[in-house]
């Protein structure tokens, strides 16, 4: 029924916004009905440790890795800033205010985004294209409960600690770097840390920040897999989906929340 | 059995529709309360669908499908989750939990449903696998199962909570011949033992006819036949013949709706949307 021309445009234009606002729904829907079945969790917290652990511990790895790099990337380029004004002192400062702030709950949920996300929305659309979910509700057990909830709380708690052990690792590697191969005072790269880090404006302010992209990151994955075209091929698209959508989405929000935060009061 | 005792499922008029294409076009089926019921006809014409229907998964357009009393597009979730549990489906893919392994899969139901300690669930799970003739391969991943064994340790899944009811979906569809014999005398004995109520779905017009008390023919969304194994055979219907006989040639068609065959070929590069 496809009609030619430019009518034909505006007819798809319109197909598309129709069935991006389906989704939308679709997805506001499976949030509420997520949320409204954690409490049955309380006494089944079995299932969140184990997501926990395929969730969060898996990604551990790459998330040292990467914080360690980022750190000591960190750790060079701000003393080449600093040497300049002869404020190399401070660069304990500079590197963790930026991963605090920023770098680490940011890459982190981009990070978990690549590894764990994908992973969720694989496994849970594959669970929908060979009938598990199905096969679920038959045996009288709701998959929301049993499967979807547990994985996106468990994505929703792993993400501030991955962040934390992203900062703390990158912390190391801007020490590393700056005082042991470049020479900064290492009393200077601690003590000047300690001093300008605020514990309630930087830290608490960067753990809410990777609590949003932890809520976010997870909903968009259990979504997307719950939502796929039971196919491989749908399954596949989903999979990028969650990868793609939850990066914008993090990084969006953490414009948002940056300036919420951040802002002068 | 006395036709007067209320039959375990009764669907009356029912009507159902996916899209533009018409699944059921009224259709009326009484499954009784201790009897095997199978269910034949060929390849889509919504066997699996009324399987769907009978556990509340879909809803009709139209008509009634009451199970034990209740009419099941009606119930709230929480009723038809109380329903299910007293219902054993096993599915057409076997639909295990590919995280878990043959024991847990089968251990599954009794373990969000129960509260047995762990030592009678084990028990019964083995009872339940040794029945499948798989205790062997409790410690089995769903991938090392071939497709046949995955058909077996569904089923020890879906009598692992003792259900009132079990739907069958193609239980012997990748089974060897001796396995196949082993299915069709279990489905028979746990329905006779545990005074079950079986349906089953299958082609296996042999088999199924060997263990069924009562067979349903559905072709184009109607029922076409309907009686005893000893009944049908003798049917007035060329359809029915044709199709308990396996005859290529009669009413049934083998193909699905298309356009002339030479036309279609040389009809060259429109590729597969060409006939809509
Ligand atoms: N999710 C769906 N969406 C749209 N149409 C569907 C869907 N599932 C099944 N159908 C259609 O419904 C019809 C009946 O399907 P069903 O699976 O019930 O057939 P069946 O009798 O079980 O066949 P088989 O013996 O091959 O398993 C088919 O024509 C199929 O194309
Ligand atoms: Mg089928």
């Amino acid at each position: 029924m496809a009609i030619k021309g430019p009518a034909g445009w505006f007819q798809a234009l319109g197909a598309s916004a129709l069935g991006f606002f389906e989704r939308l729904g679709r997805g506001h829907l499976l949030l509420f009905s997520i949320l409204g079945r954690l409490p049955a969790l309380v006494p089944r917290f079995g299932l969140v440790v184990q997501q926990i652990y395929s969730v969060g511990v898996l990604s551990l790895l790459i998330i040292l890795v990467s914080g360690l790099f980022v750190g000591m990337v960190l750790g060079l380029q701000g003393y080449y800033t600093l040497v300049d004004f002869g404020a190399e002192q401070s660069l304990g400062t500079v590197v963790a205010l930026t991963l605090v702030r920023e770098l680490g709950p940011v890459v982190a949920a981009l990070l978990f985004a690549g590894r764990a996300g994908s992973a969720l929305t694989a496994e849970i659309g594959l669970m929908k294209a060979t009938e598990q979910l199905s096969g679920m509700e038959m045996m009288a057990v709701d998959p929301i409960k049993r499967t979807l909830a547990p994985r996106f709380l468990a994505g929703f708690l792993s993400l501030p600690l991955l962040a934390a052990i992203f900062s703390a690792i990158g912390i190391m590697g801007g020490y590393i770097v700056g005082v042991q191969l470049l020479g900064v005072d290492e009393g200077a790269y601690w003590s000047q840390m300690q001093n300008s880090v605020n514990f309630w404006d930087d830290i608490i302010n960067g753990v809410i920040k990777s609590l949003a992209f932890g809520f976010v990151a997870s909903w968009i994955a259990v979504f997307e897999g719950y939502d796929a075209v039971p196919t491989s091929e749908g399954v596949s698209r989903a999979t990028t989906r969650t990868v793609v959508h939850t990066s914008l989405a993090v990084l969006g929000l953490d414009f948002i929340l940056t300036a919420l935060m951040f802002g002068e009061p | 059995m006395s036709p007067d005792i209320e039959p375990l499922v009764s669907i009356r008029d029912l009507h159902f529709a996916r899209g533009r294409k018409t699944i059921f076009d009224g259709v009326d089926i009484d499954i009784r309360r201790g009897q095997v019921t199978a269910i034949m006809g060929p390849s889509g014409t919504g066997k699996t669908t009324l399987l769907r229907l009978i556990g509340g998964q879909l809803r009709p357009d139209k008509g009634s499908v009451r199970v034990d009393g209740l009419e099941v597009p009606k119930l709230r979730t929480r009723e038809l989750y109380r329903l299910r549990q007293r219902m054993g489906m096993l599915f057409q893919s076997g639909a295990l939990l590919t995280d878990l392994n043959v024991f847990d899969n089968v251990a599954f139901p009794l373990r969000e449903h129960t509260d047995l300690p762990e030592s009678m669930i084990r028990d019964l799970v083995l009872m339940k696998l040794e029945a499948v003739g798989l205790r062997g391969a409790r410690g089995l991943t769903t991938a090392e199962l071939s497709g046949g064994m995955a058909r077996r340790v569904a089923l020890a899944r879906a009598i692992a909570l003792d259900p009132m009811m079990i739907l069958y979906d193609e239980p012997f569809t990748g089974q060897d011949p001796i396995s196949m014999g082993v299915l069709v005398k279990l489905i028979r004995e746990l329905n006779d033992a545990l005074g079950l109520t079986s349906v089953i779905v299958s082609h296996d017009v042999q088999e199924t006819s060997a263990i069924a008390d009562d067979i349903y023919l559905l072709s184009d969304g109607k029922v076409v036949a309907h009686g005893s194994p000893g009944e049908l055979e003798h049917y007035d219907s060329e359809w029915a013949r044709q199709f308990l006989k396996a005859l290529p040639d009669g009413p049934v068609p083998f193909h699905y709706p298309a356009p002339d065959f030479a036309e279609d070929l040389l009809a060259g590069s429109e590729g597969g949307r060409a006939w809509q």
